[in-house]
């Protein structure tokens, strides 16, 4: 079998075996695993509202996998995408309520203010990884926490002690009627246009440019990179800032589109973390990418309609991504076993 | 409030949140002492807090004092076996361990949440009747200074992770194998050579890490919430983490910096009561734990080296 089949085969028996394990539970705990999934159909493809809504939650999740992907193949993980997400969307619902512009100019001023902030939460650990040699994971995870705690300081410093800003000006929103009206009012907006640009933005630095090429270089070897002469370090930390814009800007879509104000959270979105599926199962490639967040972002707008349709909890949709996550990582045993399938058949 | 005031009432309170930090980040300890990074320290809390505070409303009424401590046991049992998907994916399958981790963090919070919908019919538990209580110690509380800042009003459990730091430590620095629990995380080949099942190890250093860290969780549920919801744990795994690595991967550093931490966090709970402290902003009380260890981690506190073969799966033959 052709490594490409395998490397195809991996993510597909994945995904397979996390929906069956989440059959497996639903039976154990009573439920029939068949309504259940049937459910989730439904909340994905139900009808024309439910669709412009999935990809709604499609949109943040095509982002913030292509800022785990973009970091990957550079060989830096960025575990930080949570973080970089929640101050991008600060950053994008604050300039949409400060001040009130012509709406082509303040629209890319939010949605740049989004990339930017982004771009900065994840320079931080880039210039730690290259001047100091800190590994990224840690100073990821402490900077989500940073982010977090300080987002929700400044959103009660801006709405005057409240708990959210309030809704940015319509020069600044992503919201389309024309969207809105194909999907029977959907809150589906242009921002997931602008995600699909970014895919595109991706493959086009990895592949066409000279820095996607030293960037992909660093990745599989820095020192053999070093020796070309090629800067180590400048590459690091571009790879982080561009992987935290590309999440930046999936704040951004959830600012201007989605919800257009921010509020002060208690804990994560969970869409950064998701990312991280999202890249690992696309492979870190930017098709694999709309892939994986089309079928992350499905199970999880989906999922909201299994309480309701057939009073199973929503968090099985959850253990079913964990499940998933943990078998494409495990790609190793996945590869071996094909292989020996693989063998016994030839040796028939 | 007097400064003496002051501090009888923020170092108790220090210590009680100190308390879960210190078990969970000396599990963390274990586990990347032997090669093995754990992410997943947060997943298995959270199924600690979650077991710990089930099996306290299932059995209450069955062991009555003594339904916590049991409820200790129950909670370590299960996040032992959930760390062993973790050691199954990171040592046998040479999955990346950050990745596994990540999935025992989301599988964790998703499975516990599922089961408290499917058996209580909501979001969180009820609140739990049998807790911790907490006790003046007998004679020690009455020498004055030390006496109420470190004896009066204190939790068994406060002792039990103290006394496990120093257990650990003397685990870890002085018996056989502590050195080669620390052999195997620094150079595998090394000690395959001289011998030592290096996956053996690991094995045992990841399930020791599961086994704190559900004893961890399962005593912030017992002494801190007092039911279980998705945000009961809310990122105590990870700064158990951060404590691991400010106290530089060493069973006492990691409990003082436990310590300090769960100071911090006492700090930006009852800061609007104490005079100096009140002027400054919540926020950076918030996170001071994470800066001090990014911070710690760059080299301006001292250099935090890991252990070399840290993340690095052990595979025979391979230079």
């Amino acid at each position: 079998m052709s490594t490409r089949a395998t490397n195809i085969l991996v993510p597909v028996i994945s995904v397979i075996l996390g929906l069956i394990v989440g059959a497996i539970i639903m039976l154990i705990s009573g439920y029939n695993p068949i309504d259940g999934y049937a459910a989730l159909w439904n909340g994905i493809f139900g009808d024309l509202y439910t669709i412009g809504e999935t990809i709604r939650q499609i949109t943040p999740y095509l982002l913030a996998g292509l800022a785990v992907a973009f970091a990957f193949r550079s060989g830096l993980f960025n575990i930080g995408v949570e973080g970089q997400l929640i101050v991008g969307w600060f950053a994008a619902a604050y300039v949409g309520v400060a001040v009130e512009l012509p709406m082509i100019i303040h629209l890319p001023l939010a949605i740049l203010a989004a990339a930017a902030a982004g771009a900065l939460w994840g320079f931080v650990p880039g210039l730690l990884k290259a001047k100091f040699h800190v590994h990224e994971v840690i100073v990821t995870i402490m900077m989500n926490y940073i982010a977090l705690h300080t987002t929700n300081a400044l959103i009660k410093t801006v709405s005057g002690g409240g708990d959210r800003t309030e809704s940015i000006f319509a020069s600044a929103s992503l919201r389309s009627e024309f969207l809105e009206n194909l999907t029977e009012f959907s809150r589906l907006h242009y921002g997931i246009i602008i995600a699909l640009v970014m895919v595109g933005v991706m493959w086009f630095i990895l592949e066409k440019t000279t820095l996607g090429f030293e960037l992909k270089a660093v990745g599989f070897n820095h020192n053999a990179s070093q020796y070309a002469g090629m800067n180590v370090n400048k590459n690091i930390i571009l790879a982080m800032v561009i992987s935290g814009a590309f999440a930046g800007l999936g704040g951004a879509m959830e600012a201007l589109g989605t919800f257009e104000y921010v509020s002060s959270k208690a804990g994560f979105t969970g869409i950064g973390f998701d990312g991280i599926a999202v890249a690992l199962l696309g492979m870190n490639t930017p098709l694999g990418v709309i892939f994986g967040a089309t079928l992350f972002g499905s199970l999880k707008y989906g999922a909201l309609n299994m309480p309701n349709a057939a009073g199973i909890p929503l968090e099985i949709v959850e253990i079913v991504i964990a499940v998933i996550i943990f078998f494409v990582a495990s790609g190793y045993i996945i590869r071996l076993f094909l292989l020996r399938a693989a063998k016994k058949k030839e040796a028939k | 409030m007097s400064f003496l005031e002051v501090l009888y009432f923020i170092v108790p309170s220090a210590i009680f949140y100190a308390a879960p930090l210190i078990l969970v980040a000396i599990g963390g300890v274990f586990s990347e002492r032997s090669g093995v990074i754990n992410i997943g320290l947060e997943g298995l809390m959270v199924i600690g807090a979650f077991v710990g505070i089930l099996f306290n409303l299932l059995f209450a009424d069955t062991f009555g004092d003594a339904t916590p401590w049991l409820a200790l046991i129950a909670a370590m049992v299960a996040a032992l076996l959930l760390s062993l998907v973790h050691a199954v994916a990171s040592i046998s399958f040479r999955a990346d361990q950050t990745v596994s981790g990540v999935a025992i963090n989301l599988l964790a919070i998703a499975l516990s949440l599922y089961l408290v919908k499917k058996i209580f019919g909501k979001g969180q538990t009820d609140f739990i009747t049998e807790r911790f209580t907490r006790y003046d110690f007998p004679v020690l509380s009455d020498i004055p200074f030390i006496g109420p800042m470190f004896f009066t009003k204190i939790y068994n459990t406060s002792f039990l992770a103290i006394l496990i730091a120093i257990i650990a430590w003397f685990i870890i620095y002085k018996t056989p194998f502590g050195l080669r629990l620390r052999s195997v995380g620094e150079h595998p080949m090394a000690a395959d050579t001289m011998g030592i099942n290096v996956n053996r190890m690991r094995y045992i250093a990841v399930m020791i890490s599961g086994a704190l860290a559900g004893i961890g969780g399962a005593i912030y549920a017992q002494t801190i919430s007092g039911d279980f919801g998705h945000a009961t744990i809310n990122g105590q795994g990870f700064m158990a983490l951060a404590a691991m690595i400010f106290g530089k991967w060493h069973p006492l550093g990691a409990m003082g910096a436990a310590l300090f931490f769960g100071l911090a966090q006492a700090l930006s709970i009852a800061s609007s009561s104490i005079p100096i402290i009140q002027d400054i902003p919540n926020v950076f009380l918030l996170i001071l734990p994470y800066v001090l260890t990014i911070l710690a981690l760059a080299g301006f506190i001292g250099r935090a080296n890991a252990p070399k073969a840290n993340g690095i799966p052990y595979i025979k033959g391979q230079r």
